[in-house]
């Protein structure tokens, strides 16, 4: 068996240690100097949002990058901001907490250098997620996005044993007073969805709205759109993709990762 | 042995005759309460008495509502999550918002209150429904895609014909 490291050999991480860390720093960071921001209600379209009554369509694909530079250790805007949004909270068991994004850190032993970076659905172009599940929940939009239909789950989690960046959590509990662009129940899975309500309404991720007022290291748009923001953007970047390696092709890269 | 094929398709048709004659009688989607009303008149059936919502008249005609609110909103799941088509007319806050019941104290019931809009009927019918497991059975303020209420000009023509594509979808 060859070893399982790919794009990040540089950050001196192979799968299972980037995701351990992951678990340890979610687990401890306290988020500190963290803003609270309130959405909804009179929020100005970002973008022209396609007409209510028009499907999505694959001449769009919505992707983030993320700019390493801008993003600082102690700042978790983003997770905060994802938490208020779609109303997802810490249950005080840290093995089983949802985690639809998360900060990570990364350490390159040799150099010691440091890198912050969130990790959330990679919303990938041939998402193993969607492979595995066996009622079709896990499925992927038109234009990219990769979500539940948790009308259909099952909760058997063969999607999160599937996923390579850990992004899909199970809800164990019984929910309450859950969020109307998000309802969420026991015994179904659940995972950051790029927001796909503020996307069909012109607006951009939540997470992106946050960092935007912090470091300004998220970039939303249309890959496919040449003149986009993010297109611009990563003509100017040098990116990288998690696990490049396994040819799942995300929707999510990483500006200046090593 | 042609006899014998002879009857077997006779005996056929005649079931397929009688499965079909009421089947057509009372497919109609429109006029199939009125045996309820009849009913509840002359005191033979104690019928539920869900609470109104607001406004004069839902997103559909009332019996068109209480046949079908469940395929209409299964279409609008599909439609809204696979398809990403964000109509609001037969959103589930819509429904929730409108027919909001005000409890005791004032507040909108969730679902555990037999009061709620869905239960009346449901707990009557005794069919369970799992909505409330995930969605909000109580109305939210901050939410934007409630029916607006020029939305709710449906006429009767506009019922049939959306029983109509319900019949042939149903096949």
């Amino acid at each position: 068996m060859s070893s399982c490291s790919g794009g990040d050999e540089k950050a001196g991480m192979d799968r299972r240690g980037l995701l351990q860390s992951a678990g340890a720093f979610a687990a401890t960071i306290l988020a500190p100097g963290v803003t609270l921001y309130a959405f909804g209600g009179g929020e100005a379209e970002a973008f022209q949002a396609r007409p209510p009554e028009e499907p999505a369509s694959s001449r769009q694909r919505w992707g983030l990058l993320i700019d390493l530079n801008k993003c600082s250790t102690g700042c978790n805007a983003c997770v905060t901001a994802c938490k208020d949004y779609n109303g997802w909270q810490d249950t005080g068991r840290a093995d089983i907490d949802p985690q639809w994004i998360r900060k990570v850190t990364l350490k390159d032993p040799q150099t010691g250098v440091e890198r912050s970076a969130p990790v959330m659905c990679q919303h990938c172009a041939s998402p193993p997620c969607v492979d595995v599940c066996p009622t079709g929940a896990s499925m992927k939009r038109a234009d990219g996005i990769v979500l539940v239909n948790k009308h259909v789950c099952i909760g058997c989690r063969y999607c999160m044993m599937a996923c390579p960046y850990k992004a899909r959590s199970f809800i164990h509990e019984d929910e309450s007073d859950q969020k109307v662009n998000n309802p969420s129940g026991k015994g179904t899975v659940e995972g950051c969805t790029l927001c796909v309500d503020r996307i069909d309404a012109g607006q951009r991720p939540a997470c992106v709205e946050a960092c935007a007022k912090e470091g300004g290291a998220l970039i939303f748009g249309d890959l496919k759109d040449p003149q986009s923001e993010i297109s611009q953007a990563l003509r100017k970047l040098p990116s990288k993709k998690l696990r490049a390696d396994l040819g799942v092709d995300p929707g999510v890269q990483y500006a200046n990762l090593t | 042995m042609r006899f014998l094929s002879k009857l077997l398709v006779a005996v056929l048709l005649l079931v397929g005759a009688a499965i079909t004659l009421p089947g057509g009688s009372a497919g109609s989607v429109l006029g199939g309460s009125t045996a309820w009303a009849a009913d509840e008149g002359a005191g033979r059936t104690p019928v539920p008495h869900p609470a109104h919502g607001k406004g004069d008249h839902c997103v559909m005609p009332t019996e068109f509502m209480r046949r079908n609110h469940m395929l209409m909103m299964y279409a609008h799941r599909q439609d809204v999550l696979v398809e990403g088509i964000r109509t609001t007319k037969f959103n589930i806050s819509g429904c929730v918002n409108c027919h909001a019941v005000k409890g005791e104290d004032g507040q909108p019931v969730s679902f555990d209150d037999p009061k709620h809009f869905c239960r009346t009927c449901h707990t009557y019918a005794a069919v369970q429904i799992d909505c409330f497991e995930c969605h909000n059975s109580k109305p939210q303020a901050s939410d934007k895609s409630a029916a607006k209420s020029d939305d709710l000009g449906a006429d009767g023509a506009d019922a049939a014909k959306m029983a109509a594509f319900l019949r042939e979808t149903k096949k």
